[in-house]
């Protein structure tokens, strides 16, 4: 039997977790078929359709899906999932919105934010903020799952060319109207898919202050993030908040400066290859899980980083 | 106007939790519990709309053990006007608390439903979703901001690339992020108050919906430890470990 995996894209471009989502499905069944639900959005089937994991692609065009309602996109991905065995989702703000509802439709209890696939019905993920790792196993007929997409590896982009196959709309109750998204714009790269990332906590004192920041990751070609401390004090952004509530991060590097390292964000960013804590606190949490600690005042620090940074004859990009 | 406001008890979010020896779970005996934090969320947003008028009444309610109670309590004392307390004597998913508060739901008739958008015990974040799914109802996930209009509201909803904003039409569910507002405490005036406020009890057993867990927990364990790090004395030797040691930069 097969897997039906549910594409996040902008009706452009497919999102980059479809790729981490991808790799996860086909751990479950080889035979993975791609649901692109979206508006005008011809283009990202294609897109699907050269990704050489993929067997089929399912569009579905039509405007009752350019913003992804929860409330339209359900009811087609429940009817769609009649012929497969696994449906799968990335659990981000995308997946997390619209797979309860396609569960809740099929009678099926969701296991969310797997982090491993053990076997078509085995999954491990992670409880209490990442404290704790537990192996389930599904005995629902049908499984609902929502992958973590930084566990997985992205699938290979380019080489195949599955069938594109037209699927009709399901009918909507009109109970819900987009009126708009307020996209954070930025030139460095996204939070979820960096190779670096320096993040700022309440240490910082201003949002001001978070331009030594912003240097830094200027020079590492870095995403920025924050504490959940940071972005309740409005120093930035909740786009940029890593952690339990937040997006959790794996990057290669991860530079936590001024954060104590609650739980909340520990579960953010914890499975990062290297962490790197600088604080003034040598008692702060966020020690004991820093591959190299600083104990010093940020103010002088940052600025002293950027300058031997700038020392340096390469930096890797 | 009327507000359901669901609150389940939880671990502390301060406590760090141990796993048990024998893999079976989380130690939960003689540990401090207390409302999943967006939940306080959510009874503070209803508590709010009351205060400028736009709601009559608020009912807030809980399902689980006999303390899961103190839940209903403490939203009581915080402001909510009636309490609805479901027995339940284990451990029941998401997908059965939804069936659940959609019975609690059909008798109390409430115009909008609020949630926390995640319990931090089990990390689900399904509830709410499921919930509205049931009830054919549109959903407010993860919200931030919520205007209540005369048959609609307008949300702000935190996403992963920013803000969104919707339009839903009443009656709907709503999941509270901690940003929604900031919740406040209670005053002992008002937590003796709230022990004469009424707490109906019913049991998850006689509401004749499928309560039977899908999900089978084989092993609970702790995550891989890290590596202890080392403390470096000065920034230029951060730069070198970066550079030659860990090779990241």
């Amino acid at each position: 039997m097969s897997v039906l995996l549910v594409a996040e894209h902008d009706n452009l471009n497919l999102k980059a977790f479809t790729f981490n989502a991808i790799t996860a499905a086909s751990k479950m069944d080889a035979d993975i078929h791609v649901l692109v639900a979206g508006y005008e959005c011809e283009s990202v089937s294609k897109e699907v359709a050269s990704i050489p994991l993929v067997k089929k692609v399912l569009l579905c065009d039509s405007q009752n899906y350019q913003n992804y309602l929860p409330e339209n996109l359900a009811p087609l991905v429940t009817k769609v999932s009649e012929k497969y065995d696994h449906i799968v989702a990335s659990a981000n703000t995308f997946g997390k919105n619209f797979m309860p509802r396609v569960a809740a439709a099929l009678d099926v209890s969701q296991v969310s934010d797997v982090i491993k696939i053990n076997g078509p019905e085995t999954f491990l993920r992670p409880i209490y903020a990442g404290n704790a790792f537990a192996t389930v196993k599904s005995n629902d007929k049908k499984k609902c799952v929502t992958i973590r997409p930084t566990s997985f590896d992205p699938a290979p982009k380019t080489g195949g060319s599955a069938q594109i196959e037209k699927v009709e709309a399901a009918p909507v109750p009109n109970t819900s109207k987009f009126i708009k998204r307020e996209e954070t714009k930025s030139e460095r790269p996204e939070l979820g898919t960096a190779r670096i990332v320096i993040s700022g906590g309440r240490g910082m004192q201003s949002g001001e202050n978070f331009k030594l920041i912003n240097s830094i990751a200027d020079k590492l070609n870095a995403a920025v993030g924050a504490s959940r401390a940071a972005v309740d004090a409005g120093y930035i952004g909740n786009d940029h908040q890593v952690g339990q509530t937040g997006k959790v991060v794996v990057p290669d590097l991860y530079i936590a400066v001024g954060i104590s390292g609650a739980i909340q964000h520990l579960a953010g960013m914890k499975e990062s290859k290297i962490i790197v804590a600088i604080n003034k606190d040598g008692e702060a949490p966020i020690f004991s899980v820093a591959d190299y600690g600083l104990e010093a005042d940020l103010f002088t620090a940052l600025p002293e980083f950027l300058a031997e940074l700038n020392k340096l004859n390469t930096i890797q990009k | 106007m009327k507000v359901l406001v669901a609150v389940k008890r939880v671990i502390d979010y301060n406590v760090q939790i141990r796993v048990k020896e024998d893999g079976s779970g989380v130690n939960t005996d003689n540990v401090k519990m207390s409302t999943n934090p967006p939940d306080d969320n959510a009874i503070e947003e209803a508590v709010k709309l009351k205060e400028s008028g736009k709601v009559k009444e608020i009912v807030a309610v809980t399902i689980g053990g006999e303390k899961a109670q103190e839940t209903v309590r403490k939203a009581l004392a915080v402001g909510a006007d009636r309490g609805i307390y479901v027995k339940a004597d284990s451990y029941i998913e998401p997908l059965g608390i939804a069936k659940i508060l959609k019975k609690v739901v059909e008798k109390e008739k409430p115009d909008m439903v609020f949630l926390g958008k995640q319990a931090i015990d089990d990390d689900c974040n399904q509830t709410g979703q499921m919930l509205a799914a049931i009830l054919n109802w549109p959903q407010g996930t993860f919200a931030s901001k919520i205007n209540l209009k005369d048959k609609t509201m307008e949300i702000v909803r935190e996403i992963d690339e920013g803000l969104e904003t919707l339009e839903i039409n009443l009656p709907a569910v709503v999941t509270c992020d901690l940003r929604l507002n900031e919740p406040r405490f209670a005053s002992l005036p008002n937590i003796m108050k709230a022990k004469k406020k009424t707490i109906d009890q019913m049991n998850a057993k006689d509401l004749g919906v499928d309560i039977t867990n899908r999900i089978q927990q084989l092993k609970v364990e702790e995550p891989p430890k890290r590596k202890g790090g080392i403390k470096v004395s000065s920034v230029a030797e951060l730069v070198s470990k970066l550079k030659n040691e860990a090779k990241v930069i």
